[in-house]
């Protein structure tokens, strides 16, 4: 089924949407730690225990983050063995923005964003729940946030990645509906939701970094 | 106009070929590309040079035949046109220009400008058709009125020329514009629907057979079609290409 | 070689196809998987032949010296396709368009060719709507047409100003499908070099493959040629640049009559020449001459001073502007036919009335009715008639409307606003009506070689109609010779392949060779194309839209001489087994040298004025064309005879039986 170029853009369309979904549910979850530690404790307590989210979801979502680079690999390398003569001179930007042309660069550093974030949170949770099988403390989720913005490097790194983020979703999230064979009167709305979107979470994250790093 | 020109020399497809610079004077604004590039080979000839191939026919942007890649852009600089219409005003006096063949593997050089695009009509032949014979014993052609929108939208689709500016220009090398352009045509117009499903997989099977890249949506496709042929045909081929690996 | 026999059916002239059809043999499907075709040429006739042979179950071949097949000029044409199907209910019918066809063509087409295509025209038009072409519809979702080329009902189907394109990208699905299929052999990049005969007949062909050079032989039960009109011998025309003559030429050599070379159709709304660097000219359609004044200035000073660019066409005063159309012709003012309105406009431009740096362009001019369709459309909209900028801005919405992708391209090639300022324009070469002779059944002099579309001479006469070329293309292609050929083949079922290793393809291959070699061991000091640049002139002078005695006597001995001087000083760079595009021109260019001497021969035979054919000495004393129906009424066909000036003329005596022959007059 996903052999052909339609199937494999489709499927890549379908993952990134999967993605984005969870990117909004994890900036949801997030900000309440600006406004309620209670809340933001009460919440993370819930995803980190809760079965559905820790057996069925949290599988899927590792399957879609796996299945979504390893298949923009393929992809990149197949684009780029389909031209093995490379031009001396090509003007790209005279065509097609930046950001469409370079999704892998964005994505390699999101991608190494994603490997510093699990090392940051997931590994921790991982082996405080199933590894050392330690007590369960439901009020520790929000110290532990406050504690990781403390290095000025990781929130500066923290907030470089969010940019390229934010130029990833840029043009992935219209791209998407374009994949799935969307593309009529309603498409300038997708992608001024688009513009909307790439900005307003990756800037949401940057700013609840920052906000716990001065510890305001 | 006195022009720096830096072109791509490829003796035959195994060739390994480079870029070659050579000086040409006189120039004059009114000439197109193309006939600055016969000015080009008569002096080639005259020095006993070997002349720069490319391909060129008609020479009014409709056949298709002209393909050079121009300072980096499939056609040149200028807009909705094809190399033949792209006039030397659009250029200035000093000005270097790089003329590079139309390049994917899967069009081959052939000869320094000139590439093999019958990857094109292989597609075409794996479905490209509506499979009516020509006894012209058909139903009178206005036994089904077609929606004037539809047959307005399956025309700008069947505008495309073939020319390969779209795979020239895709960072991916890839046919998705080509490819729709005709899946679009013929899935707009009743004629064409009977045999839809069949047509669009296998069109876009032989289009992966034949080496070309994947479509990441990044429109250079649209901006360089000399016919202007919209990013719109691809999201219909999407859709159509679905429902058909649905229906199996 | 035989007398001519048009082999014209005997019985009425409407029912003489369904007749013959009925009477002619047949080969059976079984029969036809036994037989191979080769076809030269793929476009509009040679793609739907292929189709149609194919689908029938032979075993076609097919030649085209492009990349893909859908590179034909065919592709090039914009304004439509006639066809008689009265959807309009403006009266048309397949007698009217029959006739405007034979009216239009000056009297010198063969009525029952003519009155066969106009038959069939309807089912062109069937067909391609059910192979998928986006015709023009209205909103009821019907078929769209419009007028054409000063006909009195609205008969023509296209699509934009491509419908050409949209055709031909149809007969090229049409043969996809055949490709696909295995039914069809494509060879791309294939010049056809030669036509090899076995014992009188036609049965193969020698070509060159254009990528590595290899010369190779294909043999057939028959050869069809569909390679197209030879309006390159002018070197500039709106032909495309590889557009040739060659494999029509090479098929006169070995025995086909060749026809009213002279006829040649000089259209009058092309973009003028810019300077000697010009490769081809662009047409636009004949429409805009249905909104357009054609006019230049009445006195030379402003003249010399436009050329000068002392002056702008908008600052002449309207008194001080010859109309010369609506002057000369006020019945039909604008709208006169395209051999009249282009020689009108060559007569001006000889007089020194030229408006551009070469002194051959006259101004096409939408002010009139920019401002016409101005005023109605503030009228319409309640708005002020007298507003002369409100006036201006409407009108052009109007005919941007109309003509706006013509504007557009004339704007890209001149680079001047033809909302503001006047079109150029003046008269190019633009189709050739003469060709290979052939029979009622397309087949020419040599048995089982068959010419179509273009190729033939047979039904547009010595002018051909707007929107006819593309009918005949389609006409012959797909619903003529695929009928007409199994008469012959019926012969052929049990001959078996044709075997590639007799003397008669191996002579033929070396003559090939032999040529090849001679250009490019030449090593001579001019290109190819400083001979066709000079070749075209003397034809352009001498052969073109005006010609007489001298004149043409001039141009047979001129191109005799330029072409021995070809043959001794032409250089072709490169070598014989790689991609060499000069070296294919040469052997184009040389066969143009050939022909080019036959027109002038045909033209100075030819003492009458007809059609695209003006000799000064047959004219009314108001200068306009004379025919001589007395001593003319016949189709020249020309038999090979070593050299193009000691060809035999042959005469095909034309029969008027069911339309009265009358003077075309346009005042």
């Amino acid at each position: 089924m996903i052999k052909t170029t339609i199937a494999r853009k489709v499927a890549m369309a379908l993952s990134g949407l999967f993605l984005i979904l969870f990117l909004g549910q994890h900036f949801t979850i997030n900000i309440t730690s600006v406004f309620s530690d209670k809340m933001f404790n009460f919440l993370s307590h819930f995803m980190g225990n809760n079965p559905v989210v820790q057996f069925i979801l949290q599988p899927v979502l590792i399957f879609g983050v796996v299945f979504h680079f390893i298949m923009g690999f393929i992809l990149e390398i197949k684009n780029y063995k389909s031209r093995s003569v490379k031009y001396i001179s090509f003007n790209g930007s005279a065509n097609a923005s930046w950001v469409s042309r370079n999704m892998i660069i964005s994505g390699i550093v999101v991608l190494s964003f994603l490997g510093l974030h699990f090392y940051d949170f997931w590994v921790p949770e991982m082996n405080y729940k199933y590894v050392e099988f330690l007590p369960q403390d439901p009020d520790r989720y929000y110290e532990e946030l406050v504690h990781k913005f403390h290095s000025p490097v990781r929130v500066a790194i923290y907030a470089l990645s969010f940019i390229f983020l934010s130029l990833h979703l840029f043009h992935g999230f219209s791209s998407s509906f374009q994949s799935m064979g969307l593309n009529n009167k309603y498409s300038r709305g997708i992608k001024l939701f688009t513009v909307a979107f790439s900005l307003v979470i990756p800037a949401g994250f940057i700013f609840i970094a920052i906000f716990h790093h001065l510890n305001l | 106009m006195n022009l720096k020109l830096k072109i791509w020399r490829q003796a035959n497809a195994e060739a390994k070929g480079e870029i070659v610079t050579y000086n040409i004077s006189d120039v004059s604004p009114d000439m197109s590309f193309l006939e600055m590039m016969d000015m080009h080979n008569e002096q080639l000839i005259e020095t006993g040079e070997d002349p720069v191939a490319f391909d060129h026919d008609c020479r009014e942007g409709i056949c298709g035949m002209c393909s050079m890649f121009i300072n980096g852009e499939a056609h040149g600089p200028d807009r909705l046109v094809t190399t033949c219409q792209l006039h030397m005003r659009k250029f200035k006096d000093g000005d270097t220009i790089t003329i590079e063949p139309f390049r994917a593997d899967a069009f081959p050089v052939i000869k320094d400008l000139a590439v093999d695009r019958s990857a094109f009509d292989r597609i075409q032949q794996a479905g490209g058709f509506v499979s009516v014979n020509t006894s012209g014993n058909t139903q009178d052609a206005n036994a089904i009125p077609i929606d004037k929108h539809d047959a307005d939208k399956a025309f700008d689709a069947a505008t495309c020329i073939g020319c390969g500016a779209c795979v020239a220009s895709c960072k991916n090398a890839s046919a998705m514009l080509f490819v729709s352009a005709k899946v679009s045509q013929y899935s707009l117009l009743p004629q064409g629907k009977v045999e839809a499903t069949d047509r669009v997989l296998n069109m876009v099977n032989q289009m992966d057979e034949e080496g070309f890249g994947n479509c990441t949506n990044t429109g250079a496709c649209e901006v360089e079609c000399p016919k202007g042929i919209s990013l719109e045909n691809i999201a219909r081929m999407n859709r159509e290409y679905m429902s058909a690996s649905l229906k199996g | 070689m035989a007398k001519l026999d048009s082999k014209i059916p005997h019985g009425s002239l409407s029912e003489k196809w369904t007749n013959h059809k009925s009477n002619i043999n047949l080969v059976s499907p079984a029969n036809k998987r036994l037989i191979d075709v080769i076809v030269v040429g793929t476009g509009l006739a040679g793609a739907s032949a292929s189709a149609t042979l194919a689908e029938l179950g032979y075993n076609v071949k097919t030649f085209c010296f492009q990349d893909s097949p859908r590179r034909a000029h065919s592709i090039a044409a914009q304004g439509g396709i006639n066809a008689a199907k009265n959807y309009q209910g403006d009266g048309d019918s397949t007698y009217r368009l029959f006739y405007d066809t034979i009216k239009g063509g000056d009297y010198r087409s063969r009525e029952s060719n003519v009155y066969r295509l106009a038959e069939v025209s309807t089912n062109i038009i069937d067909q391609c709507v059910a192979q998928g072409v986006p015709f023009a519809r209205d909103y009821g979702g019907l078929l769209d047409n419009r007028s054409f080329g000063g006909v009195l009902v609205s008969r023509t189907f296209y699509a934009k100003g491509q419908t050409g394109q949209q055709l031909l990208l149809g007969a090229y699905s049409a043969m996809n499908r055949q490709i696909g299929r295995g039914k069809i052999k494509m060879y791309n990049r294939h010049e056809m070099m030669d036509l090899v005969l076995v014992d009188g007949k036609a049965r193969g062909i020698i070509s060159r493959n254009l990528v590595n050079g290899k010369i190779e032989r294909h043999s057939a039960h028959a050869v069809v040629i569909a390679s197209g009109g030879y309006g390159n011998v002018f070197f500039l025309s709106t032909n495309a640049m590889g557009s040739n003559v060659s494999a029509s030429w090479k098929i006169h050599k070995r025995g086909a009559h060749f026809a009213n070379p002279c006829f040649t159709q000089i259209h009058p709304t092309c973009i003028p020449v810019s300077g000697e660097h010009q490769s081809k000219l662009t047409l636009m359609s004949e429409s805009l001459r249905n909104d357009g004044r054609i006019w230049v200035p009445k006195k030379l000073e402003d003249v010399k001073a436009i050329r000068s660019g002392q002056l702008k066409a908008t600052d002449i005063e309207e008194e001080d502007r010859d109309y010369y159309l609506e002057r000369r012709y006020p019945a039909f003012g604008n709208l006169v036919p395209r051999d009249v309105a282009s020689r009108a406009a060559k007569e001006r431009c000889d007089a020194g009335f030229g408006v551009n740096k070469t002194g051959e362009a006259v101004y096409l001019d939408f002010a009139a009715a920019v401002s016409r369709y101005g005023k109605e459309q503030a009228h319409v909209k309640g708005l002020d008639e007298n507003d002369t900028n409100l006036v201006k801005k409407l009108g052009q919405e109007v005919v941007r409307a109309k003509y706006g992708n013509l504007f557009q391209m004339y704007e890209k090639i001149v680079d001047q606003d033809p909302y503001e300022m006047p079109m150029m324009i003046y008269p190019a070469v633009h189709y050739t009506m003469g060709g290979v002779w052939v029979d009622y059944n397309l087949m020419t002099s040599i048995p089982g070689c068959y010419a179509i579309g273009e190729a033939n001479f047979s039904d547009h006469g010595a002018n051909r109609l707007g929107a006819s070329a593309l009918m005949q293309g389609l006409a012959d292609g797909y619903f003529v010779l695929p009928y007409t050929i199994g008469d012959y083949l019926s012969d052929d079922i049990r001959t078996g392949p044709i075997s590639t290793d007799s003397p008669e393809f191996e002579a033929a291959e070396k003559e090939v060779k032999d040529q090849l070699k001679g250009f490019i061991n030449n090593n001579g000091k001019h290109s190819v194309d400083y001979y066709h640049k000079k070749l075209g002139k003397i034809m352009w002078d001498k052969c073109g839209m005006s010609r007489n005695e001298k004149g043409l006597k001039t141009a047979i001995s001129d191109i005799k001489a330029l072409r021995e001087d070809f043959y001794k000083n032409v250089n072709v760079p490169g070598d014989l087994d790689e991609f060499n595009e000069q070296l294919a021109k040469a052997g184009r260019v040389a066969d143009f040298l050939e022909l080019g001497e036959l027109f002038a021969k045909d033209a100075l035979e030819r003492t009458e004025s007809c059609g695209g054919h003006f000799r000064e000495e047959s004219q009314t004393s108001e200068g306009e064309a004379m025919r001589d129906d007395k001593n003319f009424t016949f189709v020249s066909a020309w038999e090979y005879k070593g050299e193009p000036s000691n060809a035999k003329l042959h005469k095909e005596e034309l029969k008027y039986e069911e339309i009265e022959v009358k003077t075309r007059s346009y005042k």
